[in-house]
């Protein structure tokens, strides 16, 4: 006989769990009463025991999941039944249980209120958002994670493929008046993607900025004093190196604005990829430079000049333009005093340099003229708090005021 | 009718003595050969990470040389929350206590140490509350109590952590709690002045029994 283990009660007012960790595996034998697995709901987390003994058959719901309070999250196999032999979806104590639809997809139109709450339930709290915002029903849309959860791709999939039909629930744009002189002219592939790229991410991130002035006194004089042996060396070396350098230890300092959202995980990346946003005539691309953190500031200076120089020959091939888990954009080459640029999705912050210019400035009690500049980060509030931006930003500023000029 | 938990005052505890304590206990109480314990101790500096995710690892703000510079040890444990740290000045909390079969909801529980903590500070004048979503008893939108429980068949341990006379600059080591844009407060901080640690442990004592009657 087989029995199902069921995300336990804990309290009355606890609708869910979510698993952080499995002690047994498919195929292994629990005795009644023996630790199985562990949940974590709010700051309590509780192990939970096999209700039988016999052998894990099936296990359904994995590590990081949520699921409410009585859903199946395993199947155990009485002693003596044959679960080890098969695959544990194809064994016969699973097969001849009768369950609900939700291993299969239901068919639009024949869906059951039981299944259909299951459905919105079984689905993380941004694919419901998503599925709110859009007056989409989940149970219209069919679902590929684990036992027949939608994820976020599954409705972004349906979105994609109903957006005709759901254009309604979206207020229509108003209205644009074309004069006879006026000119119209069809969007770029290059322009096209952008507009798609940046409404997604400002739909997606909730964008919060904070504004550092960094004193560039330290690194003026750094620069001018290995102006000629760069040159000798073929390279430059600009403002943006060095902040690139400090970006890319910062980052090493603070690995979560180094992170991306997938769904209710946060991915922590081990590669510093930092993207340098290119200005080009005919658009904005966005090189990355390849683990940062391990090149020095020669070598940094040699990556971003030869990708932008690249990227303006349309030179560029699609890995250099990939893969980036943080980027740097530079508005104060054209006069910006800083910008709130938008997050490069799937990234979490991005950081934007503002025009180094001489400015008034207090050093010791006394106002002179240095070389100062904006510098602000853009972070997306939905995994990073202000006192890391700010902790991750006083790092930036700390290194390039204090620069250690071994590092030159 | 529950009897009276019993309450050891353990002073000094290193944080790996008090978990193999802890585990040991838990076992004793399953079967039933001890009775419902509070545990209180005292921990040397530690940052302890919960069972979540990367336990909070990511909410550490110092790099390692500077932890080991300060003799700051990490821990792993089996407690649900996310980063905390201990240390002189707080008072530590493990009750090892059976919740079945009239306490069996962890939500209930949690809100019971939150109450002890409350009605702690309360005895010295400070009115602490509790925030939405935020487990934790808070002042003025500083932490001054932490909770962090784990529930194996409904025996608890860990417990809560109390800021009397902590030094707190040692959470600028980490992001409590992964909660980034609130501070921590501590007894000796809100009241500014030196407080006994042991006289603050007698009202934890009193005021858990209470609770916990």
């Amino acid at each position: 006989m087989a029995i199902d283990v069921v995300m336990p009660q804990m309290g009355e007012s606890i609708a869910e769990g979510t698993i952080v960790r499995w002690m047994k595996k498919v195929g292994d034998p629990v005795d009644r009463d023996e630790p199985l697995f562990e949940i974590s709901t709010d700051k309590v987390d509780a192990e939970i025991p096999s209700p039988s003994a016999g052998v894990v058959a099936e296990i359904r719901a994995q590590v990081g999941e949520t699921v409410p309070v009585n859903s199946v999250v395993a199947v155990i196999a009485g002693a003596g039944e044959s679960v080890m032999a098969a695959p544990p979806r194809l064994s016969p104590t699973v097969a001849a249980t009768p369950k609900t639809s939700r291993e299969v997809a239901p068919a639009a139109g024949a869906v059951s209120r039981a299944t259909e709450n299951l459905a919105r339930e079984r689905s993380s709290p941004l694919v419901r958002q998503i599925a709110a915002e859009h007056h989409v029903d989940i149970s219209l849309v069919q679902g590929t994670g684990i036992g027949g959860r939608v994820t976020r791709h599954d409705i972004m999939a349906f979105l994609e493929q109903h957006r005709g039909n759901t254009a309604s629930s979206q207020p229509e744009p108003p209205a644009v008046v074309r004069g006879a002189e006026d000119r119209v002219e069809k969007m770029s592939v290059m322009r096209k993607k952008i507009a798609e790229h940046m409404v997604f991410s400002r739909r997606t991130s909730a964008h919060v900025h904070s504004v550092f002035e960094v004193n560039f006194s330290r690194l003026t004089a750094i620069r001018a004093a290995k102006k000629a042996e760069y040159e000798a060396q073929g390279t430059k070396l600009t403002y943006l190196s060095f902040i690139v350098k400090a970006a890319a230890d910062a980052l090493q300092a603070f690995p979560l604005l180094n992170a991306s959202v997938e769904d209710d995980n946060i991915v922590y990346h081990k590669d510093v990829n930092i993207g340098v946003a290119v200005a080009l005539d005919w658009g904005l691309i966005v090189p990355v430079i390849r683990n940062a953190d391990r090149l020095d500031l020669l070598a940094l200076s040699r990556a971003i000049s030869d990708l932008a120089a690249n990227a303006r020959a349309k030179r560029l091939r699609p890995e250099d333009v990939s893969g980036g888990t943080f980027t740097i954009t530079n508005p104060g080459a054209l006069g910006a005093l800083f910008g709130m640029p938008i997050i490069n999705q799937p990234q979490v912050a991005i950081l934007d340099v503002g025009s180094i210019e001489k400015r008034p400035a207090v050093v010791n009690d006394a106002v002179s003229a240095c070389p100062t500049g904006f510098m602000a980060l853009a972070f997306d509030h939905r995994i990073v708090d202000g006192a890391v931006a700010d902790q991750f930003m006083s790092r930036v500023k700390q290194s390039l005021e204090n620069w250690d000029e071994k590092q030159a | 009718m529950r009897s009276r938990p019993e309450v050891r005052r353990l002073g000094r505890v290193p944080y790996a003595e008090a978990l193999a304590l802890q585990r040991r206990l838990v076992e004793e109480r399953r079967a039933d050969r001890v009775g419902d314990i509070l545990l209180l101790v005292e921990h040397p500096h530690v940052l302890t990470l919960g069972v979540r995710g990367d336990g909070g690892r990511s909410h550490i703000l110092a790099p390692a040389d500077r932890l080991a510079a300060l003799n700051v040890a990490v821990y792993e444990t089996g407690r649900g929350g996310d980063i905390t740290y201990h240390g002189p000045g707080q008072i530590v909390g493990y009750p090892i206590i059976d919740l079945k079969p009239d306490r069996c909801d962890v939500h209930r529980y949690v809100r019971d140490l939150e109450e002890v903590l409350i009605r702690v500070a309360a005895d010295y004048g400070i009115e602490a509350n509790r925030l939405t979503g935020l487990t934790g008893v808070w002042v003025g939108g500083e932490k001054l109590g932490a909770i962090g429980v784990r529930i194996a068949r409904w025996i608890t341990s860990h417990g809560f952590a109390l800021n009397v006379s902590t030094d707190l600059d040692f959470f600028k080591l980490i992001v409590p709690c992964g909660i980034g844009d609130r501070g921590v407060t501590s007894l000796a901080a809100l009241l500014g002045r030196p407080l006994e640690l042991r006289s603050v442990e007698d009202q934890v004592v009193d005021r858990f029994a209470e609770v916990f009657a």
